[in-house]
């Protein structure tokens, strides 16, 4: 019955891990899991926690529902779903209130919304229901990569350009604020969020011509 | 009562679901295609949100909070249930949504046939989700407080989810450049459309 044993780290398992990252990033070409991404992207740090947050969040869900998949009744899914997804983000929520204080206050709400951020539904939906264990692991590990590097891209050019500093510390040298230089308050407030991922979706859809909608 | 008209106002205007917090992005990029779709799921939002606040507020304050059980009895009053609400809320809003589906299907269906598809998408809408972890945060003052936030939410998010529809719909006869079309395009709108919200920034009644 079982098929041929696959390396862990064959070819395919390989892709599985590294498209989401590039190629099939699920905000910019899935367009998943925006809703509670962008809010925490004003600082380096909070986006960095939320990144891994999330990360953790897909892969483990997708481990267990896929170590589930044949026994869940498919029309109770949703609920199965929601309630793994639940109980893990409530750990993080606990993790994070417990070892990092002040970053789970600046992320408030959002750790919560993990639950329904679309990312994590739509991986399972789309992947863990149908896919081995492993497999379902490294694609979560995948999608939260690629979710994350965009976090981290935004929250670099938010931070950088509107308050001069990265991860809390300056590295805008004294002598340019001298010479007139001013952070750039715009960058703060969230619309500046969303036209960031806007210049990331066109740049990368002009590298990659295939990717451009009709 | 005007605190009441001060929160309706923030919720829709300032605290904007959509503009300031990202609220309901996915289901906002997906049907934004047209203004028609876009109405249903506005007015679908409105409605879960504006029932799921109050039941979800009575929860928080009567079973969830430290000392909220002292109601049943005072000994109870060091339990502090709060990391539960994760769970709870979900739990709530899933249940909601599956009975307002049977309800309105059963009452209206014309009402149905034009909330239909959108009842079940909204399950997973950050929005309702939103609102429900800001108002357990916020920690408002009264069930009417909260039901006034739950109804000024959904109504900015009907707000802009039907001006960036209107746009789309125009800016599909615009000459735009070919690796931006599409989602880069709609990004880049919902951002301007969120610094001329924030002119609302400040107002107080």
């Amino acid at each position: 019955m079982e098929d041929k044993q696959q390396p862990l780290f064959s070819a395919a398992n390989r892709k599985l891990l590294l498209t989401p990252i590039g190629k099939n990033n699920p905000i910019t070409m899935q367009v998943l899991g925006i809703c509670s991404a962008l809010a925490v992207t004003v600082k380096l740090e909070p986006a960095f926690v939320m990144a891994v947050s999330v990360t953790v969040v897909i892969a483990l869900s997708n481990l267990i529902i896929s170590l589930l998949r044949n026994t869940i009744p498919p029309r109770i899914r949703i609920i199965v779903q929601l309630t793994v997804i639940a109980a893990l983000v409530i750990l993080v929520d606990q993790f994070l209130k417990a070892f990092v204080y002040d970053v789970s206050k600046q992320l408030s709400v959002f750790v919560g919304l993990i639950i329904t951020n679309c990312i994590v539904m739509g991986r399972l939906e789309a992947f863990a229901m149908a896919n081995k264990p492993w497999q379902s692991l490294l694609d979560g590990i995948g999608n939260g990569a690629g979710y994350g590097m965009i976090l981290i891209i935004v929250a670099f050019f938010r931070e950088l350009l509107g308050s001069g500093t990265l991860w809390g510390y300056p590295v805008i040298p004294e002598a340019a604020y001298e010479a007139g230089y001013v952070n750039n308050g715009m960058f703060i407030l969230p619309p500046m969020a969303l036209i960031a991922v806007g210049i990331i979706i066109w740049i990368q859809r002009a590298r990659h011509k295939e990717l451009i909608e009709k | 009562m005007e605190n009441l008209l001060n929160i309706f106002v923030k919720s829709i205007f300032i605290d904007n679901m959509i503009f300031a917090y990202f609220l309901g992005m996915c289901s906002y990029l997906a049907v934004s295609k047209t203004v028609k779709t876009s109405v249903g799921l506005g007015f679908a939002v409105i409605f879960v949100l504006g029932i799921t606040m109050p039941i979800n507020y009575a929860i928080e304050n009567f079973l969830l909070k430290k000392g909220a059980l002292s109601w049943i009895n005072p000994e109870l009053a060091g339990i502090d249930l709060s990391f539960l609400s994760f769970i709870i809320f979900i739990a709530v809003i899933a249940a909601i949504v599956q009975l307002v589906e049977m309800i309105v299907e059963k009452i209206s269906p014309t009402l149905y046939n034009a909330l239909g598809i959108f009842l079940p998408l909204i399950a997973v809408n950050c929005a309702i989700m939103g609102g429900a972890l800001f108002m357990q945060e916020r920690e408002y003052a009264s069930i009417a407080e909260a039901s006034v936030f739950g109804l000024g939410s959904g109504i900015g998010w009907l707000i802009a989810v039907v001006g960036i529809a209107a746009i789309r719909e125009k800016v599909r006869y615009s000459n735009i450049p070919a690796p931006l079309r599409g989602l880069g395009i709609t990004f880049i709108i919902t951002g301007l459309m969120g610094i001329a919200f924030m002119a609302f920034m400040g107002i107080k009644l």
